[in-house]
């Protein structure tokens, strides 16, 4: 699939925001958030920008943005629609609890229950987009059994490492979200690793299948137009594996392992707030930032769709 | 039973719904928007087919080219060409206003000028040549349908040196098939689609009869028919067939034979029709050294004599009741005579055409060779079939039935562009007269005027070169039927520019237009002073040796002149040529005018139905531009051309619709033949009906006249088409017509060329002339292939067109071209390991001549030692409204420039053009090529290139984005 | 609505027979043509005579070579879409402009209301739906809907503009939800197949394989003929037979 800016950002933005507003969300509701207007500022401030860019960049993506209220009718059959509801919706107790917050703390009752109700529309929001992903049965590199966990754990991943640098930054430091972080990165590390050993080991429809033709090998001599169309240029994307298989260590690299050191050195290193952990807590977000957008690259460009099977497309990976 | 409703796709899975009620949807979709305010029909012109279509305009606008379904040529469908005649009519490589040259010649500038400045620049011209040497005019036309028309004008100009495309095209198929069975391939016959069982197509990839081949093909397919095809390609037709034969090029000729070997060991022949139809029982005297040796013995009324196994006696063969011998050696006046079947026997069954003799050569099995014979066999004697259909023959006989032998066949230029062409087209001929398939159900079928008598008249016109200020005595172009009948002079050197009638090319019916433009670079046989071209691409696609054409067109004598002094070129576009003449002339498409699609030329009859079309204008020119035929008939007035003036000086004819209604070549024989006399109720022949063309236009275009089914089969011996075909004017006399399988008119140049008679071959050309000139069918290697290192170039070359394209017509098509812009080399897979050579690769493709880079692509389906492309794909910068990074002309490649249009030099005797020696085919399909791997700085960019071509002036520049029909939305939109 | 229909009251759709169709782009340039003034006018073309001409076609047709034990075939092969009886490209369209008609089952796009998202080309695995980069909004194949039943068109031609132009007669058109309807009983005989069934899409569109071609002909017909071997040889048999 042709990798296209708008929606790698879209996906990485928006997740990281969400699994951010979700995380201090939960933590609100479940009371383990310091009480700091600056925490809410900078935190749920990046949370819904992020999500608000990320939003804003999916529908450049949009043929007729002005339509795009439309998108929100279809939610009973369209996980786009869905999402589209979602993350109008979520806005509602993101702007309470965010607001809530900084005028009332984060211990006023209805700022918690915003909080939870914030957090749950988050996470939904990202179980719909990845969804429109994983019920692509054309693709069979997202319709699988790991889009869910991978694109749940990437925004909780991304949302903790965010989190992490923030309170680093502010002056609330929690360090059990160290953990978390950790936790969470672990878990979306091995997810995506899971993942691609499940793309690379996939049994994808052959051309003889897409043409019904049943056995044999089937080779394409000529396209249907010399030059390449709109399938082609959306749908045909290659990228060799050895580039591939760069890519992937350098996402893994930026994305889980440097993090993962820096967090752990930040949690090791002694208290909070002293140069060492906000240095390590931010650079985790400086390295996560390419890292991710890395990983949703290859998410993308990685992925085979069976139209280009008619174009001749190799179905295995290439060398 | 209900009656099929008209059309080919009329199967029931190809009708309406049975209820075409929109149901009830509440989508708001508008189910039934209006399409047209007008339909016309007209004929279609995106190539040479002829079909019939129906344009539906609305407001003006072109909204929609259906296929006319009651035509007889294409009964409702269209090929992918057809349909895109939008952006054809609508190019923006149109020619807007006559130009005159104002740079170099090649340069491509022009100034625009007046019509009146145009046809006058022209008339001096012409005047001049015509008071002085009308032959210093050589007038060459392309692709067009009026050649009856344009070699008129030629003839009452006075110049001989006319010709159309068909020596380029081919000849071969013409010649061979109308000195042979009276008919042809190519357009001018075609199978029984309804009836064969059994289909061998050899050497086609698309054909003039487009659809007809592909409505025929699906009949094929849902009868379960079995289709073959030999073909070194196995694309398009040869894909779908049921056997694929990838035989190598060239080579047809050796496979045909030895399937006649085969037939005639096994005596699988039809021996009944033989006697009947075909000069098998004539008597060929065998008197080696004699003046009429191998000549037919004849009485004194010229009636061919065949041996009466009765009477044991020479009797003619018209004589009632005589049972001819078909075998043996007899005596008649003391001098020995053989029935012509003897040879053939004796030829084709000696071993040297047995499958196993020729199967390497061909690289086809044996056993397949057997088997093909075996089921050709099968087809036409144990699956006969019977029509319950009464006719009468020639001798009064009436048959209560026909007999069918389901065979049958159809080949083209794969057969016909080489240099042993002719032959190896006598020897398909051959073939199927053996298994007495021609013009019988199930099998090979004329279509009128066809068949003609064997060998056909008239003869060519201009042996005495042109006389100033005088017609010639008849067309131009005709058939030899002796050596007396050349147009030679007395040192036996060629009169025409193109040598056609020459001892070099005796039976080219068709002239040369591939030699024109050398010869008259070369002043070889003489100097001309204009070229006046006509809807041909000779700067590019329909050239050999391109690049050095382009060079001659252009080359200049010591004082700076022109060395071809004058071009005048018709063209409805920016072609490549365009810039290589000095008076352009620019044409209407094919929408904007009245064209006529004539009997006396390439009609649309059908075997079933004669007829004939026309074109009318449906939509005005937008721009300053003039029907080619009207500009022709214009001319023909300016210079006061015999039969173009009244009586008076004035124009005879207004234009060319006048033309068409009220010329008559004959008395009461004109360019149509539908509702002649004065009121319209005659066919064939009849006076002027002055609304004729309004007829034509409430028919749909056409006219077609069904024949009865008693005269539909054994055309050459059947009392009612015969009687039918005199009465048309089809033929002088209403005669059966004889198939030669041996030929005569072979044998008197044979004769010549062994010092007989009083026109003989100059010394030079006797031996060649001998052997060409059997009069049996033989093989020989082509003649390229036999004079150059084949070990050094071991693959044949060869181009296909594409079903969507029409050679270069049809790049400026904004859809035509998304499909096809570029150009691959197809090469076999093994082929290429053993080059070393990968997929996507790019190669030079080398020929003794030339050579040309282009990519590589892999495939299956191509005979191991042949490569191929698609034809005229490639394009040169700047032409056709593209712009200059077209891939047409940064990637698509022009294999024209590999191809020689001469043999290679041997010693000192003089290269002969690369043609066939009989009928002056050009021989493009003998080309050998071998393949070197790009470097790979050399990869990305097709070679060689040449200069960008400037558009001429104010031509629009070419749009970014189209969106045609957006128009007709809004329409829609207005009115609801 | 993109919810699917739960069943159409019939299943028009077309049968291509890969058998017969020689791949001469007469369905795809007769289809550009319709409707290019069509329902969905205009079908863009960007770049029409430049480097990299891209425009929209409803119709496509491949060439591809099969290779199989027995040896290698070339196949033509037109793809547009199939109409499917459960597609995704329906269902995934978040504003409703992708639907599936629940009379005659045609899959149409309402350009009004498209937001050209692209998911439902995302979500076609026949790549069968195009983008107008001009328009910017999705077009797709609409079964002719706008000839099928127009009433200003003579009754027989109201077919699809590529089923009427086909020159070999590759192209069926029809009910494939009726059992007796002549397109379902073409796909029967012919045995018929769908398109990737594993992805569960149920398309009706139906394509007819390429039928066996054994070597040989009718199996009637020897392998090699027999010659005259009686006295006299050929020459003997033509005597007699001309006695006969
Ligand atoms: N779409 C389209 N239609 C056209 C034209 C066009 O440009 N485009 N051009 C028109 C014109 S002018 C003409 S003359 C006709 C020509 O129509 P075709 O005769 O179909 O011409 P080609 O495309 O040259 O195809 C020649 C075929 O012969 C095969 N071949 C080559 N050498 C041999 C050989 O030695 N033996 C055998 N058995 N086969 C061989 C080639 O592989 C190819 O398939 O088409 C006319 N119709
Ligand atoms: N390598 C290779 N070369 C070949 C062949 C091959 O098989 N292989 N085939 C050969 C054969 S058989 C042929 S027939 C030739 C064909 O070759 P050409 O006869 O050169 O055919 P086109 O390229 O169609 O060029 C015809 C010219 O007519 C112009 N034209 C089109 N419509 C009109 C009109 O309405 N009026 C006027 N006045 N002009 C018009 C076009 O713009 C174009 O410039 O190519 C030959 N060349
Ligand atoms: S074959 Fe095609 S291009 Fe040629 S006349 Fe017929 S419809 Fe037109
Ligand atoms: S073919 Fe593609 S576009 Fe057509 S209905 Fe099926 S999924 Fe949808
Ligand atoms: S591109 Fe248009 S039709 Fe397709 S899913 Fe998006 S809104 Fe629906
Ligand atoms: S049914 Fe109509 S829209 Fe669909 S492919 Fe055929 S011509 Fe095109
Ligand atoms: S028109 Fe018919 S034969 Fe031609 S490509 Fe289309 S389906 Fe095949
Ligand atoms: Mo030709």
């Amino acid at each position: 699939m042709h990798p296209a800016f708008s929606v790698i950002f879209f996906t990485t933005s928006s997740g990281a925001g969400y699994g951010l507003l979700a995380l201090m969300g939960i933590g609100a509701a479940a009371g383990l958030m310091p009480d700091s207007a600056m925490l809410a500022i900078v935190g749920l401030g990046l949370a819904l920008a992020m999500i608000t860019a990320g939003l804003l960049s999916s529908t450049f993506h949009l043929g007729h943005p002005e339509r795009a209220w439309r998108a929100f009718s279809q939610w009973r059959s369209s996980w786009l629609s869905r999402e589209g509801v979602l993350s109008v919706l979520t806005y509602i107790p993101a702007v309470i609890f965010s607001g809530g917050w900084v005028l009332f703390g984060v211990d006023a009752g209805f700022v918690r229950i915003a909080g939870l109700l914030a957090a749950l529309g988050a996470l939904a929001t990202v179980v719909t987009t990845a969804m429109i992903y994983a019920s692509l049965k054309p693709i069979p590199d997202w319709s699988n059994r790991f889009t869910l966990p991978v694109y749940l754990a990437f925004s909780l991943a991304t949302g903790a490492i965010l989190l992490n640098g923030i309170q680093a930054l502010t002056v609330a430091p929690v360090p059990a979200l160290r953990w978390l972080a950790i936790v969470f990165i672990l878990i979306a590390w091995a997810l995506k690793v899971a993942a691609w050993r499940h793309n690379d080991s996939l049994a994808l429809p052959t051309a003889a299948s897409a043409t019904g033709l049943g056995t044999g090998e089937v080779r394409s001599i000529e396209w249907p137009h010399t030059q390449e169309n709109y399938i082609l240029k959306e749908m045909g994307y290659q990228v060799a594996r050895k580039h591939a298989a760069r890519l992937r260590r350098i996402a893994q690299g930026l994305a889980f392992a440097l993090p993962l050191v820096l967090i752990l050195i930040g949690a090791l290193a002694g208290p909070a707030a002293t140069f060492l952990p906000v240095l390590a807590a931010v650079l985790a977000v400086l390295s996560m930032v390419p890292g991710v957008l890395t990983e949703r690259w290859l998410f993308f460009a990685e992925a085979r769709h069976t139209a280009a099977l008619y174009y001749g497309y190799p179905h295995a990976r290439t060398k | 039973m209900t009656s099929s409703p008209a059309g080919a796709n009329s199967r029931p899975s190809q009708r309406p719904l049975n209820t075409t009620v929109a149901p009830p949807e509440g989508d708001g979709v508008e189910t039934s928007p209006k399409v047209a305010d007008t339909v016309k029909r007209t004929t279609c012109y995106m190539c040479a087919c002829r079909c019939g279509i129906e344009v539906h305009l609305d407001n003006g606008k072109i909204r929609y080219i259906g296929g006319n379904r009651k035509h007889p040529v294409n009964r409702g469908v269209l090929c992918g060409k057809g349909s895109a005649g939008i952006m054809q009519h609508y190019s923006p490589a149109r020619l807007r206003k006559p130009l005159l040259r104002t740079g170099e010649r090649g340069s491509g500038e022009f100034r625009e000028i007046e019509w009146d400045e145009a046809l006058k620049i022209a008339t001096d011209r012409l005047a001049n040549i015509r008071a002085t040497d009308p032959k210093k005019l050589a007038f060459f036309t392309g692709r067009d349908q009026s050649q009856s028309l344009t070699g008129w004008w030629a003839s009452r100009f006075g110049t001989p040196n006319f010709a159309a495309h068909g020596g380029f095209c081919s000849v071969n198929m013409a010649v061979a098939g109308l000195y042979t069975i009276g008919g042809s391939f190519w357009e001018f016959g075609e199978p029984d689609w309804d009836h064969a069982r059994y289909f061998l197509l050899f050497g086609v990839a698309e054909d003039h009869d487009s659809n007809p081949i592909k409505i025929g093909i699906g009949k094929l397919k849902e009868r379960g028919a079995k289709v073959v095809s030999v073909n070194p390609c196995r694309t398009g037709y040869n894909a779908v067939a049921d056997e694929w034969v990838g035989i190598r090029p060239g080579t047809d000729g050796l496979f045909v034979l030895a399937l006649v070997h085969e037939l005639l060991k096994a005596g699988k022949i039809d021996l009944d029709y033989l006697i009947r139809f075909t000069n098998a029982a004539h008597l060929v005297i065998n008197d080696p050294g004699a003046a009429d040796d191998g000549l037919i013995l004849r009485d004194a009324a010229g009636e061919p004599l065949v041996w009466d196994r009765a009477s044991k006696s020479a009797k003619p063969a018209n004589t009632r009741g005589v049972a001819p011998e078909l075998a043996g050696s007899f005596e008649v006046g003391g001098r020995t005579v053989r029935p012509s079947f003897q040879l053939i026997a004796e030829r084709y069954l000696d071993d040297a055409y047995s499958p196993d003799a020729v199967a390497e050569r061909c690289g086809v099995p044996a056993d397949q060779i057997r088997r093909i014979a075996a089921e050709l066999a099968h087809a036409a004697f144990d699956q006969a079939i019977e029509l319950p259909i009464a006719w009468t023959d020639m001798n009064g006989v009436r048959h209560e039935t026909m007999t069918g032998r389901p065979v049958a066949m159809h080949a083209m230029r794969g057969i016909s562009a080489h240099s042993n062409g002719f032959h190896t087209c006598r020897a398909i001929h051959l073939l199927q007269v053996l298994l007495g398939t021609v013009d019988v159900p199930g099998g090979f079928r004329s279509k009128a005027p066809f068949p003609k008598p064997v060998p056909p008249g008239p003869k060519p016109a201009g042996k005495d070169g042109g006389k100033p200020d005088s017609p010639l005595s008849d067309m131009p172009l005709g058939y030899v039927h002796a050596p007396e009948d050349l147009l030679v002079d007395e040192n036996g050197g060629p009169i025409r520019i193109d040598k056609a009638y020459s001892w070099e090319a005796p039976l080219s019916a068709h002239g040369l237009m591939h030699t024109v433009i050398r010869n008259a670079w070369a002043g070889d046989p003489y100097k001309i002073d204009t070229l006046f071209m006509f809807m041909a691409n000779m700067a590019w696609n329909s050239s050999m040796n391109t690049a050095e054409t382009m060079k001659m067109l252009t080359d200049k004598e010591a004082d700076g002149t022109y060395k071809i002094p004058f071009i005048i070129y018709s063209d409805a576009y920016f072609s490549e040529t365009v810039p290589y003449a000095d008076l352009i002339l620019p044409d209407t498409t094919y929408l904007e005018r009245h064209d006529c699609i004539s009997l006396l030329d390439r009609p649309i009859s059908s075997a079933d139905a004669p007829g004939d079309a026309i074109r009318y204008p449906v939509v005005e020119p937008d721009r300053d531009v003039r029907a080619f035929q009207t500009v022709l008939l214009d001319l023909g007035a300016r210079l006061g051309l015999p039969g173009m003036v009244a009586d008076d000086g004035s124009p005879k004819y207004r234009d060319y619709a006048d033309y068409i209604v009220n010329h008559e070549r004959r008395p009461g024989v004109g360019p149509l033949a539908g509702w002649r006399g004065e009121i319209g109720d005659e066919h064939g022949k009849g006076a002027a009906n002055p609304d004729q063309l309004d007829r034509y236009i409430e028919n749909g275009g056409f006219w077609k006249y069904e024949l009865p089914e008693e005269a539909r089969y054994y055309k050459m011996a059947n009392r009612a088409y015969l009687d039918f075909a005199h009465r048309m004017g089809f033929i002088d006399k209403a005669e059966p017509i004889t198939f030669h399988l041996y030929s005569e008119v072979l044998q008197r140049f044979r004769l010549a060329a062994r010092g007989h008679g009083d026109v003989r071959p100059p010394e030079s050309e006797r031996a060649r002339i001998d052997r060409y000139f059997d009069p049996l069918p033989i093989w020989y290697t082509p003649l390229l292939e036999a004079d150059v290192d084949t070990g050094a170039l071991p693959l044949h070359a060869l181009t296909q067109r594409p079903m969507h394209m029409y050679h270069s017509w049809g790049s400026q098509n904004a859809w035509l071209r998304q499909i096809t812009n570029e150009n691959r080399l197809f090469v076999h897979h093994a082929t290429a390991a053993k080059h070393g050579i990968a997929d996507d690769d790019w190669v030079w493709i080398e020929s003794e001549h030339g050579r040309v880079k282009g990519q590589v692509r892999l495939v299956d389906g191509v005979n191991p030692d042949t490569v191929w492309t698609w034809n005229a794909i490639g394009k040169r910068h700047g032409t056709w409204g593209l712009s200059k990074d077209a891939p047409e002309a940064t990637r698509g490649f022009l294999l024209n420039h590999t191809i020689s249009d001469l043999l290679p030099a041997k010693g000192a005797q003089r290269r002969y053009s690369n043609s066939d020696p009989v009928t002056g085919q050009a021989a493009w399909f003998d080309l050998r090529v071998r393949l070197v791997k790009c470097a790979p700085a050399e990869a990305g960019m097709t070679e060689p290139q040449f200069p960008d071509l400037p558009a001429p002036p104010d031509m629009p520049k070419s749009p970014k984005v189209l969106s045609y029909g957006r128009l007709f939305r809004k329409l829609r939109a207005a009115a609801s | 609505m993109t919810s699917l229909p739960s069943s159409t009251d019939r299943k028009l759709g077309l049968v291509i027979d890969l058998d017969t169709c020689v791949g001469c782009q007469a369905c795809v340039t007769s289809c550009k043509e319709w409707n290019t003034g069509g329902h969905m006018a205009p079908l863009t073309d960007i770049e029409p005579y430049g480097a990299e001409p891209d425009g929209v076609w409803f119709n496509r047709v491949h060439t591809y070579e099969q290779a199989t034990d027995t040896g290698s075939r070339t196949v033509h092969f037109p793809r547009s879409c199939l109409h499917c009886e459960t597609p995704a490209c329906v269902t995934v369209c978040p504003t409703g402009a992708s639907y599936k008609r629940s009379s005659d089952g045609i899959v149409l796009v309402d350009e009004d209301k498209c937001i050209g998202c692209k998911l439902c080309s995302w979500a076609c695995p026949y790549g069968a739906r195009e983008y107008d980069t001009e328009v910017r909004v999705m077009k797709k194949c609409t079964l002719c809907v706008d000839r099928i039943y127009n009433e200003n068109l003579p009754e027989e031609d109201r077919v699809p503009a590529c089923v009427a132009a086909c020159p070999v007669g590759a192209r069926h058109f029809g009910d494939l939800g009726d059992p007796a309807s002549p397109v379902s009983r073409l796909v029967e005989e012919r045995e018929g197949v769908d398109l990737m069934p594993e992805l569960g899409y149920r398309p009706v569109n139906k394509y007819l394989p390429p039928r066996a071609r054994p070597s040989g002909s009718d199996e009637s017909a020897p392998a090699q003929l027999e010659p005259v071997t009686a006295e006299g040889g050929f020459f003997g048999w033509v005597d007699r037979m001309l006695s006969g």
